[in-house]
């Protein structure tokens, strides 16, 4: 299943990097060369720090789900015909936080647990990091 | 003069019906809602020099002024982005009738909230993958009520929570708006059991626990101390402060980091007040858990105690911290917490049909916490 009706990212020059490393299949996080910190979403500061020398690393992919919610109505047009609809917070090795799905799940399995990350594309510009429930 | 503290008093209150499909604009409602105010607080048009706005209100201030053939007004401003202005625009109104801007501002209110652009449906809040929404739209998190749950389910996690907790909070505010007949939820109480058979929505949360969306335009007259007068029933504005926490910083939240939180600390401390001394609460409630988890915010219960507090009866009509006495957001109407000032205002004239007895003191917020007041009479 892609994610064609939900709107897609439009990258900008503060988070392009993170979209082009996606379609490589790397998922990559903002992290502070002054405070060590990682951040997310990308930002042209730390919001740690406020310092603007930052660079890119990869995620080790790993984390476990937060929280998580499952969309049982059509409240939005972008989801009639995708329900149950299940949105997952996921908690980084890194500390950072993604929102995301599953997707080797049903909705009625998902649990507070580990995840690792996989990549789906959605076009030739577009691959949205995913995860799936650690075997 | 360093704080706001009793500046500024609410004067006079507006409202019209709210319903589900007014067959009105919004500029109608809001020059009858304008004019109720006026009239309630002994004024004319004339005497009205000030408005201010919800960013995301429909009516310009100077349409509304050219309803009510007022010709020119000395002080206006607007507050956004979305709906947790209301309080916000209390204090920019306390602070231009308190250094001389303006004599009386009108604060208004008016939406077709469900006739028109439905907030709930995400068509208000969405930026179409644009920014950081680009880190949550493509995974169909579209519309604040799954925002809420995501929320919702980690307190459950983090401290026991359970959906009778939430429950409790949706059949409390259920009984109260069956006080009162304006609210659109009037006439139709509800059960636990109701609650728990009702359709789920966002799972944890069910209809019960959403906000009303609702077709509806209020406001009230905001004057300084020494205009305001016994005759117009002040209600005076003790203290007030606002709070916009930085984005989300990619750490998850801590549960000490919304609005509410921050603000705390100066809210009660310029009031010289502490929770204990509240006698009535208005919480902006888009969705019942945030009744919970503000309640913890600013001290009426310890952190993750919220669930127990109200499932304890605390926040009901006959506690000792009754919650939305209208009926709020979850059963009156959704109008972006401005219902939830007037409520209080209503409460602390004592005239409310849910009365608090010998209600003193009233707080009120707005959003998650993004401004608040502490009111007496």
């Amino acid at each position: 299943m892609t994610a064609a009706h939900f709107p897609l990212p439009v990258p900008n020059l503060d988070n392009q990097e993170f979209f082009d490393k996606c379609r490589e299949h790397q998922l990559v996080l903002r992290r502070c060369r002054d405070c060590g910190r990682f951040s997310h979403p990308p930002r042209p500061n730390c919001p740690n720090c406020a310092s603007d020398n930052l660079e890119w690393v990869e995620s080790k992919g790993t984390g476990t789900v937060y929280s998580f919610t499952i969309t049982r109505q059509p409240v939005s047009r972008a989801l009639e015909g995708r329900l149950p609809w299940a949105v997952v917070e996921v908690e980084l090795a890194e500390g950072v936080h993604l929102i995301s799905n599953l997707v080797d799940c049903e909705p009625e399995e998902i649990e507070i647990g580990i995840v690792t990350v996989v990549f789906e594309e959605v076009n030739a510009e577009i691959t949205l990091p995913k995860f799936k429930r650690a075997s | 003069m360093d704080s706001l503290k009793d500046q500024a008093a609410i004067v006079g209150i507006g409202e019209t019906v709210y319903n589900r499909d007014s067959g009105r604009t919004e500029l109608s409602m809001a020059v009858e809602a304008a004019k109720r105010a006026i009239a309630d607080a002994g004024l004319e048009p004339k005497d009205i020099d000030g408005m201010v706005k919800f960013t995301a209100d429909s009516t310009p201030q100077e349409e509304l002024a050219a309803c009510l053939g007022i010709p020119y007004l000395r002080y206006y401003g607007e507050l956004g982005p979305l709906g947790g202005a209301a309080c916000g625009l209390v204090i920019q109104a306390a602070m231009a009738v308190s250094r001389g801007m303006a004599n009386n501002v009108v604060v208004y209110r008016s939406v077709n909230g469900r006739s028109g652009q439905r907030y709930g449906s995400g068509v208000v809040t969405t930026r179409r993958g644009e920014g950081n929404s680009a880190f949550t739209e493509p995974y169909g998190l579209l519309v604040p009520g799954q925002s809420s749950a995501l929320r919702a389910r980690r307190h459950m996690h983090d401290f026991g929570t359970t959906e009778r907790h939430l429950g409790a909070v949706a059949v409390a505010l259920r009984k109260h708006a069956c006080l009162n007949p304006r609210a659109i939820m009037y006439g139709r109480p509800i059960t636990m059991e109701d609650y728990l058979n009702s359709k789920m929505f966002f799972d944890p949360l069910r209809i019960f626990d959403c906000a009303l969306e609702a077709d509806g335009a209020n406001a009230f007259v905001v004057t300084s101390v020494e205009r305001a007068t016994n005759k117009h029933r002040p209600v005076y504005i003790m203290s007030a402060a606002q709070a916009l926490p930085a984005a989300g910083r990619g750490h998850g939240h801590s549960w000490d980091d919304s609005g509410a939180s921050w603000l705390t600390p100066g809210l009660f401390g310029n009031a010289g007040v502490t929770p204990d001394d509240i006698d009535v609460i208005g919480f902006y409630d888009h969705f019942s858990p945030v009744i919970i988890t503000k309640l913890e915010d600013y001290g009426f219960c310890k952190r993750g105690e919220g669930g127990p507090f109200v499932a304890e009866g605390h926040i009901e009509l006959g506690g000792d911290k009754p919650v939305n006495t209208s009926g709020g957001h979850l059963s009156e109407a959704y109008l972006q917490g401005m219902n939830q000032i007037i409520e209080v205002v209503r409460q602390l004239r004592g005239e409310s049909p849910a009365q608090v007895e010998n209600a003193e003191l009233g707080l009120v917020d707005s959003g998650d916490g993004a401004g608040a007041l502490i009111l007496r009479r």
